[in-house]
This record gives C-alpha cells, sequence and structure tokens, in this order.
C-alpha cells in the first residue's frame, strides 16, 4: 500500500483530548467525525420510534376493521411516521452521517469548511425535531393531515398543524445550513492536487445533493411559512373561498419534495459506488460518467416535481410535459445502475455484509425505479394513483434504496468509525431477515394496489386480507432483522479493526481506525485515479 | 485553489452606478404613464433586472469575482427562471 | 473549542455567502410565484387594487435603499484604504437609511391596518378575490423584506463595532464583505418589489 505516512501515533477522535470530558466533550465538538456520530445516535434512535410507528400501524392492517386504534389515531400515526421518517431520517440520513463523517477525509481534508456552523445545524435538527414531538402533545391533538399538510385541509383541520410545520421549517434551515458547508468544504479543502475528477464518487454525490438542498430547501421553507400564515390570518392563497388555488400549493410542495427525493437517493448511490469496487477489488466502471450522472440527476430532478399532481386537476400541457421530464431522468438513474453492474462484472467479489446490501440496493432500487416508470406514464399512473402501489413503489426507493444504503455504509465504515470489527456471520443473518421481510412486507402492496387499495386508509375490504396479512408478517421479520443487527453492532467483543479491513484505496483507509483527531499530519498524495486495483 | 485578491474600488465609481441606478428608477416610475398596456409589465420587469444585474455586477463585485461564481449565479437564476416556466405550463392552458 | 484551528479562507466563507444569498433569492422566488399566478388569474383586480398603495412612499424607499447600497459598498473602500472615521460615518449614514425605511413602511402599514385593510379582517373577506390576495400578499412580502432589512442592519451594527474596535481592518474584512453582500441582497429584493406592488397597471 502506498502513502502511509499518515498512520501516525495520535489519539483517536473518540478520546477526549481537550478541557471538557465525556458528553460535554461531545456536545460542544466541532471535529466533523463526532459531528456525524451524533447525527448517527440520533437519526437511530428517531427510526427505532418511526419503525415501531410503522409496526403498529402494520398490527392494526392486520385483519379488516378496528383492532386495537380507531382511525383518528391512525391518521396521527402515518403522518407522524411519515414526518420522522421523511424529516428526520432520509432527508438528513446518509449526508450529514457519512458526508460529515468521510466526505472531508476523502478529499484530504481536516474538517468542514465551517466546523462552528456545522455544530450549529446539527443542535437546529434536534430542536427541529423537539419542535414536531412538541407538536403531537400539544393544541388539539396530533396533525392529521399526512407528512405533506396539503391544502386546504391541512389549513383546516383543528388538530396541530402550525406546530409541526414549523418544526419542519427549522429542519429545512438545518439541511440548508449543512448543503451550503458542503459546497464551500468541496470547492475549497480538496487537498492540493485533487481536482475535481480525482475526487472519489461519494463527495460527487454529496455535492450534487447538497445543490438540491440550497436550491429547493427555501422553496418548501416559503411554503410552509405561507401554511402557518394561511391559518394564523386568513392571507387565503391556497383557499379557493378567498381565490386562492390549493393545487398551487401542491405546485410549490412538490418543487421542494421532489427534489428531495434526490437528496435522499444521490448520497445513497454514492455510498454504494464506494463499496462496491472495494468489494470487487476491481476499478469502478466509467468514473465520469457516473460523476456527472449525480449532477444530472440533481439537475433534471428539479423540474419533475409535477408528476405528482397528475390527476389534481393541472393543464393537459403541463401533464405531458412533467412526464416527459420524468422518463428522462430515468436515464442518469440507469446510467449508474449498468455501471455498478459492470463493476462487479469480473471481479473478485467478496460476499461481505457492506456487498450484501449494496447488491439488495441494485435490486430493490431497480423494481422500485422501474415501477415509477409506470406512475410517470400517463394513463397507468390514473388506475395507480393515490393506491398501496405508491406505497409500494416509494418504500422501495426510500427503504430498499436509500435505507439498505444507509446500512451498507454502516457496516462498511463501522470499523473506521469505532476501531471495531462486527460479527460478519450474524450481520450476513440479519441481513437475510431484512431482505426477505422487506420484500414480503412492500411487494403484496404491489398488487393490492393495482387491485384498487387506497392509501392512507384505516380498513379494508376483505379480499386485501391475504396480501395485509403477508406485509403484516413481512413487517415482524424485517423488525427482528433490525434487531439482530443493532444488537450485533452495539456488543463490544468484535476484534480490532485494522487501518484498511477491506483492501479499500479512498483516503480514509490510510488513516488508523478509529482516526486521529486531525485527520492529516501532511496533505496526502492524491493518485490520478481515486479506484486504482489494478 | 482561488486565492483572495485585493480589489479597490474607487468612490466615484459607486458614485456613478447609482446615478445609473437612480435614472432607471425614474423610468420605472414613468413607464405606467405611458399606458403601454400589455407592456407595461414586461417593460417593468426588464428595467428591474437591468437595475439588479448593476447591483450585482459593481455593488455586489461579481465584476471582478472568479469566474464559476459568475457561472454559479446564472445557474440558479436559469433554474428559477425555468420553474416559472413550467409552473406557467400549467396556468397558462388551464 | 477542542479543535484545531482552521486556515483562515475568506474565499471560502465570501462563497457560502454567496451559496447563502442563493438560498433567499429562491425562498421569496417562491413567493414571486405565488404573485405571478394569482396575477395572472385577477389581472385587473391586481390593478386596481395597486392604486390604493402610496407610489410616493414607495419610490422614496427605493432611493433611500439604493444610496444605502452605495453607502456600504462604499464603506469596504473606506477600510481597505484603512481610512477608519469614512466607514464609521459611510456605515452609519447605511444605517440611518435603515430606519428611515422602516419610519416609511410604519407610516404605510400603519394606515393600512388603521384602515383594517389587512388579512383576516371583515373589510378584506367583503372584498374581491383579487384584492384580497393582492393585500395578502403585499403585507406578506413587504413583511418578510421587513425582517430581512432588520437582520441586515444587525449584521451592520456588528460590523461597524468591529471596524470601530480594529477587528474589521485593511486585512480582515470579510465580514464587513458578507454584511454587504447580504444588505444588497435585501435591496435587490425591493428592486423587484417596488414596481410589482407599486406601479402594476
Amino acid at each position: 500500500m502506498t502513502g502511509n505516512t499518515n498512520l501516525h501515533e495520535e489519539p483517536s477522535y473518540l478520546i477526549d483530548t481537550g478541557k471538557r470530558k465525556g458528553i460535554m466533550a461531545w456536545l460542544t465538538t466541532t471535529d466533523h467525525k463526532r459531528i456525524g456520530l451524533l447525527y448517527l445516535w440520533s437519526i437511530m434512535v428517531f427510526f427505532i420510534v418511526g419503525g415501531i410507528l410503522g409496526e403498529t400501524m402494520r398490527t392494526e392492517l392486520f385483519k379488516p376493521g378496528q383492532q386495537f386504534y380507531g382511525p383518528q389515531t391512525y391518521n396521527a400515526i402515518f403522518t407522524l411516521h411519515g414526518l420522522i421518517m421523511i424529516f428526520l431520517i432520509v432527508i438528513p440520513g446518509l449526508s450529514v452521517v457519512f458526508g460529515n463523517f468521510v466526505m472531508p477525509i476523502m478529499i484530504g481534508a481536516n474538517d468542514v469548511a465551517f466546523p462552528r456552523l456545522n455544530l450549529f445545524a446539527w443542535y437546529l435538527y434536534i430542536l427541529g425535531a423537539a419542535v414536531v414531538v412538541i407538536s403531537q402533545f400539544t393544541g388539539n391533538g396530533p396533525p392529521d393531515t399526512g407528512w405533506t399538510f396539503y391544502a386546504p385541509y391541512s389549513t383546516q383541520t383543528h388538530t396541530n398543524v402550525i406546530a409541526a410545520v414549523s418544526g419542519a421549517f427549522i429542519l429545512g434551515f438545518s439541511s440548508i445550513l449543512t448543503g451550503i458547508n458542503f459546497i464551500v468544504t468541496i470547492h475549497r479543502l480538496r487537498t492540493p492536487g485533487m481536482g475535481f475528477f480525482k475526487m472519489p464518487l461519494l463527495p460527487w454525490a454529496i455535492y450534487a445533493t447538497a445543490w438540491i438542498q440550497v436550491l429547493a430547501t427555501p422553496v418548501i421553507g416559503i411554503t410552509l411559512l405561507m401554511i402557518i400564515a394561511e391559518r394564523m390570518f386568513h392571507i387565503g392563497f391556497f383557499d379557493p373561498a378567498l381565490g386562492g388555488d390549493p393545487v398551487l400549493y401542491q405546485h410549490l410542495f412538490w418543487i421542494y419534495s421532489h427534489p428531495a427525493v434526490y437528496i435522499m437517493i444521490l448520497p445513497a448511490m454514492g455510498v454504494i459506488t464506494e463499496i462496491i469496487p472495494t468489494f470487487c477489488q476491481k476499478q469502478i466502471y466509467g468514473y465520469k460518467a457516473i460523476a456527472i450522472s449525480s449532477l444530472a440527476i440533481a439537475g433534471v430532478g428539479y423540474f419533475v416535481w409535477g408528476h405528482h399532481m397528475f390527476t389534481s386537476g393541472m393543464s393537459k400541457e403541463a401533464i405531458w410535459t412533467f412526464s416527459l421530464l420524468t422518463f428522462l431522468v430515468a436515464v442518469p438513474s440507469a446510467i449508474k445502475v449498468f455501471n455498478w453492474v459492470a463493476t462487479m462484472y469480473k471481479g473478485s467479489i467478496d460476499l461481505k455484509p457492506p456487498l450484501l446490501y449494496a447488491i439488495a440496493f441494485i435490486f430493490l432500487f431497480s423494481i422500485g425505479g422501474l415501477t415509477g416508470l409506470i406512475q410517470g406514464a400517463l394513463a397507468t399512473d390514473i388506475q395507480v394513483h393515490d393506491t398501496s402501489f405508491v406505497v409500494a413503489h416509494f418504500h422501495y426507493i426510500i427503504f430498499g434504496g436509500v435505507g439498505f444504503a444507509f446500512l451498507g455504509a454502516i457496516h462498511y465504515w463501522y470499523p473506521k468509525m469505532f476501531g471495531r470489527m462486527y460479527n460478519i456471520r450474524v450481520a450476513n443473518v440479519a441481513w437475510g431477515f431484512l431482505f426477505i421481510g422487506f420484500n414480503l412486507l412492500y411487494f403484496p402492496q404491489f398488487i393490492i394496489g393495482i387491485e384498487g387499495m387506497p392509501r392512507r386508509y384505516f380498513d379494508y375490504l376483505p379480499q386485501f386480507t391475504w396480501a395485509q396479512q403477508i406485509s403484516t408478517i413481512g413487517g415482524y421479520i424485517l423488525g427482528i432483522g433490525f434487531i439482530i443487527l443493532i444488537v450485533n453492532l452495539f456488543r463490544k467483543n468484535g476484534a480490532k479493526a485494522t487501518s484498511n479491513p477491506w483492501g479499500g484505496k479512498t483516503f480514509e483507509w490510510q488513516l488508523p481506525s478509529p482516526p486521529p483527531m486531525e485527520n492529516f499530519a501532511t496533505p496526502p498524495a492524491v493518485p490520478d485515479n481515486p479506484y486504482d486495483y489494478d | 485553489m482561488t486565492t483572495e485578491v485585493k480589489h479597490i474600488t474607487e468612490y466615484p465609481v459607486y458614485a456613478k452606478v447609482l446615478i445609473g441606478l437612480l435614472v432607471l428608477t425614474t423610468f420605472t416610475i414613468l413607464v405606467p404613464w405611458l399606458d403601454l398596456t400589455a407592456f407595461t409589465a414586461l417593460i417593468a420587469l426588464v428595467l428591474a433586472s437591468t437595475k439588479a444585474g448593476i447591483v450585482m455586477t459593481y455593488f455586489m463585485h461579481l465584476k471582478v469575482e472568479y469566474i464559476l461564481l459568475k457561472i454559479l449565479v446564472i445557474m440558479v437564476l436559469a433554474i428559477y427562471v425555468s420553474v416559472i416556466i413550467l409552473t406557467f405550463s400549467d396556468y397558462i392552458f388551464r | 473549542m477542542d479543535h484545531i484551528e482552521m486556515q483562515r479562507d475568506d474565499v471560502g466563507a465570501k462563497l457560502g455567502m454567496w451559496v447563502f444569498i442563493f438560498t433567499e433569492i429562491l425562498l421569496f422566488g417562491g413567493l414571486f410565484l405565488v404573485y405571478a399566478v394569482m396575477r395572472h388569474r385577477y389581472t385587473a383586480d391586481f390593478h386596481q387594487a395597486s392604486l390604493q398603495l402610496n407610489t410616493f412612499i414607495g419610490a422614496l424607499n427605493t432611493v433611500v435603499l439604493l444610496i444605502s447600497s452605495m453607502t456600504v459598498a462604499m464603506s469596504i473602500t473606506a477600510v481597505q484604504k484603512k481610512d477608519k472615521r469614512m466607514a464609521t460615518i459611510l456605515l452609519c449614514i447605511t444605517l440611518l437609511c435603515a430606519v428611515i425605511f422602516l419610519v416609511d413602511k410604519y407610516f404605510e402599514w400603519g394606515h393600512k391596518i388603521s384602515m383594517t385593510l389587512y388579512p383576516g379582517t371583515d373589510l378584506m373577506q367583503s372584498l374581491k378575490h383579487g384584492y384580497i390576495l393582492f393585500f395578502s400578499l403585499y403585507f406578506f412580502m413587504t413583511g418578510l423584506h421587513m425582517l430581512h432589512l432588520v437582520i441586515g442592519a444587525v449584521i451592520l451594527v456588528i460590523a461597524l463595532t468591529k471596524v470601530r474596535m480594529g477587528l474589521i481592518n485593511d486585512e480582515h474584512y470579510v465580514l464587513l464583505e458578507n454584511g454587504g453582500l447580504y444588505w444588497h441582497l435585501v435591496d435587490l429584493i425591493w428592486i423587484f418589489l417596488f414596481p410589482l406592488l407599486y406601479l402594476v397597471t
């Protein structure tokens, strides 16, 4: 291995060297690695809450009719499930955890451009989360609008929408600050000699993501402010009784929330692009195509929001335009999938847990992506709109895609983060439970969706019972998988990790595990090709 | 890596820019009196965009900034204009 | 802070400010989009309603903001030339302009509010749809703009204090530059708000 000058004997970033010790040292840290872990812990806590909420919904849906809670509670629970999973987990998700932990190391930097702003963004994130939690217990009961806050219902329901919307606004602000930080970091702090096209591909993905965060989030910010003003002052922008237009809300909402899907998925694609070459010990296929397709997805993804609104009463001309653009955005996504598969071709494949997750990602993401085209096509969308087909599609992309990539990333960088290995056989078993449980849970929803099972319904016709029961059982298997996974990662008896347990080529594998507080004593030598395995 | 170069813009330059902006403001106020009906809004927007361009070029120093920043500004404005056009692909034909 | 001090990077700091300005442009962009759609639907009403606004006050505020933009830009030149006194005077003029703007707005809003012409009142509910939306937009847009103006003024007060203390000098003035950039953004938004709200015909 070359360039190991950085295996110096500094204390690791996990050991407190400053004035403050213990929890205070963590809460006042400006180190990007520690902030990455702060995000990881917070996201894990929220994920457990959101997951339990999901399991209760599955249990409620096991049989037709009411099992143990009523329709209003069901509405509140799917709203909270959506709020937590979307705004607290997958939108920040990979970008804040791994963007913070490994991205600066990958570009040879010692930290992000604005370390204190980075910590401030985490506090904003926690504040936003707290406000969302408060919205559940104050006012006239928890919001029941769904995570989309569609007007005019969200401007009229008696539940506590204002607090939930304010929470989402604060979370958006946090996301913007992180985006600014990463853009400036990648522009200014690349180590001398590292041009944009010598960067590894995760920083590329983070960079594209950061631009969407910066350019799309303000639109939802202003829209949420309008919802608050609408409820407090009756400004009438979205209220037909005052001349407003509810469809305008949908436009504004999706101008952000569609690009937000790419905020979620782009870093996931970046992670997969890191994992595959390492475990196939092979040069990534089509480096430039992958790098540029990240930007292309970010760019085109900004202009496809209308495909959420085909049945809203939008003009035919707009519908055609958005349908066409939607099909266009499938092209760069497919380019990535082909490149990953081509990288694996004739590689020396080592089926370790990170690669298992990466392969599951490709499989599930492809199903999610292809079913997306069914909804992008106008005629078929009319049939499946607002059915559980959409629920299945969405979860295949966001859970099967982003979620599995997140788990893959944890298993990939875990030795680097904590300096220990985990039990690989147990990790494989957990993967098996997750993969089988996931497909049992969501695939039947495609079928009953086409047959007409609406989404967000508390009750259903008896003919859908078989599928709902398979889904619920799948949900429990998934839950067991998560318990195994978490227990495995928390057991502290793993062997000490070497600096490069997987044989990776990017800079983080040249540092000790865990890395020292100051990443690089001397700037690392930049290879011409970040994935030089030949 | 781009490093900071100190650019000093002299006071008279700013004064001239301000005079230019004030002249354009006068035009802006006078346009509605000309009663050009359909074109009034268009002219008002063109004048406002010109003023905004001048403020960005001189007051915000885009003139002497590095090329990348100029490209980014143009990209952001292009994205915003595209968003407006796409939204109006709904409202114009509805 | 238990972390090593980063190398100072003024270009990076300014890039960060620019990217933040992009987000502000899109924040107001969403609002301008609402304006465009509503004006498209209620063109005649918007014209009638805008006659209620006082063009003189609007124009006065435009001039005030343009002057303040110039003085804040000049204050950077003054700092670069180590002319602390001039920088102080120019920043004080800028802040004075901000106060004049707010006083104007106080009278303008006060007049509307005394007529109960603001969102939620019975008078508003009785008006035509286009009127309601116009005045809602008027209060929302100018209100949000005013908030940004106050934030900008606070940043400039901080910059002014640092200029007095010598912390902003001909070597370190990126904070003043960034405060100036933000102030110009406030001006930029008003450049569009003024014709769209006061001069609609």
